[in-house]
């Protein structure tokens, strides 16, 4: 019994999925900052942002109600510009007494809204059209520290294992949560409440204890704190030529931004 | 004598599509005592997972006791049928020994008094007693599996559902563990690769494979024919 729905990656055969890992995370992380330097309020260049996003949407081969749903996930964030609102200087759209609603303020609003919405949507395509190992292997060969990619890899990899391991354990407690008749069943709250926390506690425990044999097995087989890897090929002209004209027009519709909206 | 398991046409497949039961039909009478056997990934431990509704049946039917397993009937069911995992440190998931014991009891809504006899009673009924006040990571696997056992008989079940009871164990906690369950009074089926314990044990035999009951009867005519071992893989 193992769990397979932390893994968001999505086997398909499409143009996205077939392309080089590192050429994903660095179109993922450019449109991420594009999409942070929009000005406020540039809706036109908005709605080209989100125009890209769709068509790599199409692309992969998945429904846009897959990606638009789970995006939606941004939104709760997107709360926190919610102060601007009222904050932010004249004109004024309604005033209530000392309360106004500023116009800019709700512009901010909206344009923090859409740039998390759009964000999310980008690193969702990433990670559902990318396996993983990919992922990492991408992520080392642009240099990012390789014992933090190593702790990233360790992690993903252990994720499961963990979460195998609180499934086996609650289902031990399910089975002996059972009723008699004409006893009510349950316990007290307290009572559940640290049998709950004994159950986290032995995770941690075993987890920590985990983390050991792991280490031990690395140091077992020759590992001396420094993650090798093998080295990956060159990218493509194909590939270069893509990256290059994507970060073309990424900066050109940044400029139509600034000079129209900045 | 009414079956105290009656399973009818169980089929069940895992989220990724991998079938792991089909077409399971089994009937155990109350206080036989039944093995089960078969290769690594037979379901064995998926069957037992259905015996008290941790897994729901996707296609067929299980009864405990008569009851259908609906979610009306989980709690009685799993006060019936005490299911012992394979890894004891699935089973112990509380601070001490007394805790992990005398969680059944408690949950059953019992009073305190009841609930620390139950205790008392389980632990000496697999000679663990003045282990109460142990932290149940600081013990050994046997000492582990036997505690695990514990924590489902201070609910005085009806039926045990173990899953490899001798697996990992050194040959005196074995035998230890083979004499305790043979002084066990309740039907039992049992998930094991020990076919030694099997005869000793367990009267009656079901083989599984590939998630189908393959063959089922008397322990001691299954044991002794090398073919059938052969052909169910077995040795």
């Amino acid at each position: 019994m193992h769990v397979h729905f932390l893994d968001p990656y999505h086997q398909r055969t499409s143009p996205l999925h077939s392309m080089d890992g590192r050429v994903k995370l660095l179109l993922t992380l450019g449109y991420l900052v594009a999409a942070a330097l929009l000005p406020a309020g540039a809706w036109p260049v908005f709605a080209l942002f989100f125009g890209l996003a769709a068509a790599a949407e199409w692309l992969s081969g998945l429904s846009f109600g897959y990606y638009w749903k789970r995006s939606l996930v941004a939104l709760p964030f997107a709360l926190a510009a919610v102060p601007l609102v009222f904050t932010a200087g004249p004109p004024y759209w309604q005033t209530w007494g000392a309360v106004s609603l500023s116009l800019p303020g709700l512009e901010r609003l909206i344009s923090i809204a859409l740039k998390s919405w759009l964000s999310v949507q980008a690193a969702l395509l990433l990670v559902t059209t990318t396996r993983f190992p990919d992922l990492l292997a991408a992520m080392r060969s642009l240099r990012l520290p390789r014992l933090l990619v190593a702790v990233i890899g360790l992690m993903w990899r252990y994720l499961f294992v963990l979460v195998d391991e609180a499934g086996r354990l609650s289902r031990a407690r399910q089975s002996r949560s059972g009723a008699l008749p004409g006893c009510p069943p349950g316990g007290s709250l307290p009572w559940r409440a640290r049998a709950t926390g004994g159950m986290v506690g032995s995770l941690m425990v075993r987890s920590l204890d985990r983390g050991d044999r792991v280490y031990q097995a690395m140091a077992a087989r020759g590992y001396d704190g420094e993650a090798r890897s093998l080295p990956l090929p060159p990218l493509t002209r194909a590939d270069s030529g893509l990256l290059l004209a994507a970060g073309a027009l990424l900066l050109a519709l940044l400029l139509v931004a600034a000079l129209g909206w900045g | 004598m009414a079956p105290v398991i009656q399973i009818r046409d169980l089929s069940f497949a895992y989220p990724d599509g991998q079938p792991a039961l089909e077409d399971v039909c089994l009937d155990v009478q109350p206080g036989e005592k039944v093995a089960l056997v078969g290769p690594n990934g037979a379901g064995k431990s998926t069957l037992l997972l259905h015996l008290n509704g941790i897994l729901p049946a996707q296609r067929g039917s299980v009864q405990v006791a008569g009851m259908a397993l609906m979610a009306e009937n989980l709690p009685r069911v799993r006060s019936l049928v005490g299911l012992v995992f394979q890894n004891p440190d699935d089973q112990l998931f509380s601070p001490t020994v007394f805790d992990d014991v005398a969680f059944g009891p408690i949950y059953q809504g019992l009073p305190e008094e009841e609930v620390r006899s139950r205790v008392q009673e389980a632990l000496a009924a697999v000679g663990m007693e003045g282990y109460a006040g142990r932290a149940s990571h600081h013990l050994s696997v046997g000492e582990k599996k036997r505690i695990a056992l514990a924590t489902v008989l201070s609910m005085r079940p009806e039926v045990l559902a173990l899953d490899e009871p001798s697996a990992g164990l050194d040959p005196r906690a074995r035998r230890g563990l083979i004499a305790l369950l043979a002084s066990l009074p309740q039907t039992m089926l049992v998930a094991t690769h020990d076919l030694a314990l099997a005869r000793d044990l367990l009267s009656r035999t079901v083989v599984m494979n590939a998630g189908r009951i393959v063959a089922s009867g008397p322990t001691e005519a299954l044991l002794d024919d090398p073919g059938a071992l052969e052909q169910y893989g077995l040795v």
